[in-house]
């Protein structure tokens, strides 16, 4: 469904260049400490709301701090703590998916049936639910984060084993005397591995906006520490005089979602995610719980 | 017919103790005592005393089957207990503030059919048209961007640019307005893009084409056949995002500091007000199992192929 909103940009040369700027936008988050030309959290109310300028330019927000600098640590957590999130949260749901797909029986049936229930609540809902005994704070908001999200993924690899495991290469495997451990590891995770690349460009796009949303109720990384969410919901009371606070931190994090998205889609025409997973498979499903949710 | 509706009936019950269950589970989870936030959120000083006495008080002395039990039936009297920064019952607090957020939600539902069905069946209809480009453009831009930047994104443009419409409050419909094209952006994207790809599918169907060579009107085929059957996966979306509607209520609400009941759960989360943070995560969760229950039964009604297959193809 989301593919018919994609269909038309997904063309290799978009795709290429999105992952050149990401790429880039990845070295620039590592270099950071390098290339920021002041301390993000340097307060200089001398200079506070200045317009850009050279020493600036940027221009500088309500406490004279580098906008610059400050977009630029604030892409650190981003991206940084966006991948954390996929990356736990997938592999818990890696593991627990196979395991309850390839085992079966009543683990498989109970596990199943936790995740249903957890898909039950909007995932935001539980996300800031949890947040909310644990304590604000973006710790907690990663641990919350990873909890609910394996769901999906448990749930999705669960299903693409189940249909893997009575595909003849595996039976095959199986009748040769291959013992479970390697039949899972060299026939079963290989081939579940394109779908994981094209969900990680999507998911990494949504765990940024996540993040950027929990940081703007201020449930998410602390202030004085920048961060694209917060940014905004700082710059919110300049919208007046400055509107630009609020517009930059916005601006990346949409084109970064976006980027993320036109990657993912190319990536998944590329791989033949569609063709293997196609009209009823797992990734549709997947997308549909994901996008709908 | 009747089978369909007991069996979807049926599988609700189970989806609703686990709720419960999930909602009880978040509070043990909590690494701070029931009562000492408590007593943290009423400004008293925790001595062992009142802690021990706090604790009888909540039933946090009894074993956890027990608690669960009695948590049970308190949640079917909608006792929710007290707010421990108000001292109010968190019910009475919660009610004065639903209404508002329903307002939005429901807002935000009116706007996105009526922008989404126009553009829907124009993109199919003219399909690589001026229309279909756009909206494929806007639909790709409201799938990615930030609610809340969106939010004040509207603000800067149509209250601050242009000083159309009111920045806060919920007065007026005129309030309504830009919360509910916020929260309406990512339905607007998924919709439109979904009707016209029904779209496009049922006209390929014999039954346009039979209906052409009786000579029916084609304002007729389009707007009774066609678009009654292409309504469909549509209802199934707003069921499926109900979710996405609610977790976009709290921050909707924040962004316009809209009296509802997303910004009461925020400023729970910060006091660490765990009976509000828990009646938040239930009623949101009977809701979203509620509304998809509705969906589903108002789609077979609508599609009596569902019904007659067992409800296999969802």
């Amino acid at each position: 469904m989301i593919r018919a909103i994609r269909a038309n940009f997904g063309s290799p040369q978009i795709a290429i260049a999105c992952a050149v700027v990401l790429l880039a936008l990845f070295l620039l988050t590592v270099l950071a400490p390098w290339i920021a030309p002041h301390d993000p959290i340097q307060v200089n109310l001398a200079h506070k709301l200045s317009p850009p300028s050279w020493e600036y330019p940027l221009g500088t927000d309500h406490l004279g701090r580098c906008m610059l600098s400050r977009l630029l640590y604030g892409a650190r957590v981003s991206l940084g703590f966006a991948s954390l999130i996929f990356i736990s949260s997938l592999g818990i749901g890696l593991l627990i998916g196979t395991l309850s797909g390839y085992i079966g029986g009543w683990m498989d049936y109970v596990l199943m049936r936790f995740c249903e229930g957890v898909m039950a609540f909007p995932s935001l809902v539980l996300v800031l639910g949890l947040v909310g005994v644990f304590g604000p704070g973006l710790a907690q908001v990663v641990l919350a984060m990873v909890l609910v999200q394996w769901v999906y993924y448990a749930r999705m690899f669960r299903g693409m084993v189940i249909s893997l495991k009575e595909r003849n290469f595996i039976a095959a495997a199986r009748i040769s005397g291959s013992s479970q451990w390697n039949i899972i590891r060299r026939h079963i995770i290989p081939n579940v591995l394109p779908p994981i690349v094209v969900m990680g460009t999507l998911e990494i796009g949504w765990a940024i906006m996540d993040i950027a949303a929990l940081s703007f109720l201020g449930l998410g990384i602390q202030p004085p520490s920048p961060e694209w969410g917060s940014m905004i919901h700082e710059g919110k009371a300049y919208i007046r005089s400055n509107p630009e606070l609020m517009m930059y931190p916005g601006l990346l994090i949409l084109l970064i979602v976006v980027m993320f998205n036109l990657l993912g889609e190319a990536l998944s025409e590329r791989l033949g995610v569609k063709k293997r997973f196609g009209k009823d498979g797992e990734l549709k499903w997947y997308r549909r719980s994901r996008y709908w949710k | 017919m009747g089978g369909f509706i007991g069996k979807r009936l049926l599988a609700v019950i189970p989806l609703f103790f686990f709720a419960t269950l999930l909602a009880f589970i978040l509070v043990h989870l909590s690494p701070v005592d029931p009562a000492e936030a408590y007593l943290v959120a009423a400004h008293i000083h925790p001595t062992d005393e009142i802690l021990a006495q706090k604790r009888h008080e909540f039933g946090l002395d009894q074993p956890l089957p027990v608690q669960y039990a009695q948590f049970l039936m308190k949640m079917c009297r909608l006792e929710f207990g007290t707010s421990y920064l108000s001292n109010e019952p968190v019910w009475e607090e919660v009610a004065k503030r639903i209404p508002a957020t329903l307002k939005l939600a429901f807002g935000s539902i009116v706007l996105a059919v009526l922008i989404s069905v126009p553009i829907g069946f124009f993109s199919a209809l003219y399909k690589n048209g001026i229309v279909d480009h756009t909206s494929r453009l806007i639909a790709f831009i409201g799938a990615s961007i930030p609610q809340f930047w969106l939010g004040y994104l509207l603000i800067f443009f149509f209250s601050v640019k242009l000083d159309l419409l009111p920045v806060q409050g919920a007065d007026t419909w005129l309030h309504l307005l830009l919360p509910s094209l916020t929260l309406a952006m990512g339905l607007i994207a998924i919709y439109s893009r979904l009707l016209r790809t029904t779209v496009l599918e049922q006209l390929e169907e014999p039954y346009v084409l039979y209906a052409r060579t009786r000579g029916l009107k084609e304002r007729v085929i389009l707007g009774k056949q066609v678009l009654r059957l292409a309504i469909s996966p549509m209802l199934t979306g707003l069921g499926m995002n109900m979710g996405k509607l609610l977790g976009g209520t709290i921050i909707v609400e924040e962004v316009f500091s809209w009296p509802g009941f997303g910004r009461y759960f925020i400023e729970a989360i910060f006091n660490r007000d765990i009976p509000v943070i828990q009646c938040y995560v239930l009623l949101s969760a009977c809701l979203f199992i509620v509304c998809n229950l509705i969906v589903d039964l108002l789609q077979m009604a609508l599609d009596p192929r569902i019904s007659r297959a067992g409800g296999a193809e969802r």
